[in-house]
């Protein structure tokens, strides 16, 4: 029967002539590709002391970030837990008191803010949703761990520090949104 | 003959339908249902007397009856005009309603802060849905906004002026709910705001019901005030011996915790009648009892799936909606 694919290949075993007898030229050929790859660029890096450039949208652990007075941008709307496809996200909003009004910009603030990192696939629809410009993907990695519990990312680890901010003036939805 | 009503014919967006003399245009169209019915901001059909404020109403009649069939030059408020036998009224078929809408979306916007994401109302907001039909994308004011000092009424009910479009269904239901109305709309023009004679807190046993009554985030639930937002939440329809109202109410859930009791409301996100008589609740219910061992749950309220209340509550996963007897 005609074959579907004509991907098969039908096996011969017809004997080897002079010349595949002798080997040498076979060795020869197989050697010259060799020395060939010697002399072009190499394609792999030595990765812990140099590591890759990033795509400037490239999605990895998120931030929550701070306004230029080291407000917290984040709101809890929820917008991001409702637009997460895998639900990682999950959060507890607050009201403003007098006294914090150095931390937070708006009147209600996240007073939980959590990403399972184990959930999350990094599609960045939380990014996409957010309103106040709060929460990016950046280009850290999420590091390896040995307890599962250690992946439920918080506050602590989620929002930027004040004195070290994150840099994501390249990400796609910098500057979309009036901030009113 | 005086039990008989006179009925009338109207066309609606090409659909005939019969109503008694003397219906508005707006009800009428609610007879019809579906994209027929003009939103409405300010008219509550179980207020008596509301209507005629906001303007998102706003239909063109192309012929005035059947005796007169002339179009009438300008559109009209559906909720406030009776409609008359032969009247052909065009809604979602006309351009104009549409561009015309789109303006009173951007007058009441004009001065209605962008804090959704702060705002408690925010999901089963009507000024939401408005701006999502007819709103664009970006403001043409360039005024500041008008800002009101912060008043406090009471420690249930939360005012928010900045907020308000002034559609006064919450002086309504002062009116005709509760026994002594404190509070009302003060100034005029730009200046109106609404507000209690000199701060005294708002307390009635039915006052609650401005929260479900007010289509903005003006007027929201202070026992509830950025505990969760709604669409995480699970509306649930309940029920409870009171003496005061019918005890019929939609308790809002996260796990086994009630965050916050309403009405029962319906599409037109009125409160709905129950066995004749509309389900007010009263401030006992709403705000005291937060516990689901105070209510007994009949299953889950059947929520339109474009809302975004029905986000993430998987129809697979949770109970099927029970259809509701009575």
């Amino acid at each position: 029967m005609e074959s579907l694919t004509n991907r098969k290949v039908v096996v011969s075993d017809k004997p080897m002539t002079f010349m595949e007898k002798l080997y040498l030229p076979g060795i020869l050929k197989g050697m010259l590709v060799t020395f060939r790859h010697i002399l072009m660029r190499r394609k792999t890096i030595k990765y812990p002391e140099e590591t890759r450039e990033f795509a400037p949208i490239y999605r990895g652990m998120h931030v929550l970030k701070r306004d230029e007075q080291g407000r917290e941008n984040c709101t809890a709307c929820g917008l991001c837990a409702v637009a997460c496809p895998a639900e990682a996200i999950t959060m507890t909003s607050e009201e403003r008191t007098n006294a914090d009004k150095h931390l937070y910009r708006e009147e209600k603030y996240a007073s939980m803010y959590e990403i399972n990192m184990l959930r999350c696939i990094f599609c960045g629809l939380c990014e996409e949703a957010c309103p106040k410009e709060a929460i990016f993907l950046t280009d850290r990695l999420v590091p390896t761990q040995f307890e599962r519990g250690e992946f439920i990312y918080g506050k602590d680890k989620l929002v930027e520090p004040v004195d070290h901010r994150i840099d994501i003036t390249k990400r796609q939805f910098t500057g979309k949104r009036t901030t009113l | 003959m005086p039990n008989v009503l006179m009925m009338v014919k109207v066309t609606i967006d090409g659909i005939e339908v019969e109503v008694e003399a003397g219906t508005s245009i707006l009800n009428a169209a609610r007879k019809i249902g579906g994209d027929a019915v003009p939103p409405a901001m300010c008219y509550y059909s179980k207020l008596p007397g509301t209507g005629g404020k906001c303007r998102t109403c706003l239909v063109e009649v192309a012929a005035g009856s059947t005796a007169d069939p002339r179009p009438m030059p300008k559109l009209v408020a559906s909720c406030s005009t009776p409609v008359q036998d032969g009247m052909v009224v065009n809604n979602k078929t006309s351009e104009r309603v549409h561009n015309n809408r789109g303006g009173v979306v951007e007058f009441l916007l004009a001065n209605h802060p962008l804090d959704c994401p702060i705002c408690d109302q925010a999901g089963e907001c009507h000024l939401q849905d408005l701006g999502y039909e007819h709103g664009s994308a970006k403001t043409r004011y360039e005024e500041e906004r008008r800002t009101f000092d912060p008043i406090d009424i009471g420690n249930k009910i939360k005012l928010h002026m900045n907020r308000c479009i002034l559609c006064y269904r919450c002086v309504f239901v002062a009116n005709q709910l509760t026994e002594n109305r404190v509070h009302g709309v003060l100034h005029r023009g730009e200046h109106a705001e609404i507000s209690t004679f000199i701060e005294q807190a708002v307390e009635n046993d039915f006052s609650g019901n401005m929260i479900d009554v007010c289509p903005v985030g003006a007027l929201t639930d202070r026992t509830f005030r950025f505990k969760s937002r709604v669409w995480f939440l699970k509306p649930m329809d309940a029920e409870r011996s009171c003496s005061k109202c019918c005890g019929k109410a939609v308790v809002w859930m996260f796990g086994n915790e009630i965050y916050r009791v309403t009405a029962r409301k319906d599409k037109y996100g009125e409160v709905e009648d129950i066995d004749g008589k509309t389900a007010w609740l009263c401030n006992d219910c709403r705000f005291e009892h937060k516990s689901a061992a105070d209510w007994n749950i009949a299953g889950p309220r059947v929520i339109s799936r474009n809302s975004v209340i029905s986000q993430g509550k998987y129809a697979t996963s949770i109970e099927k909606p029970v259809k509701r007897i009575g």
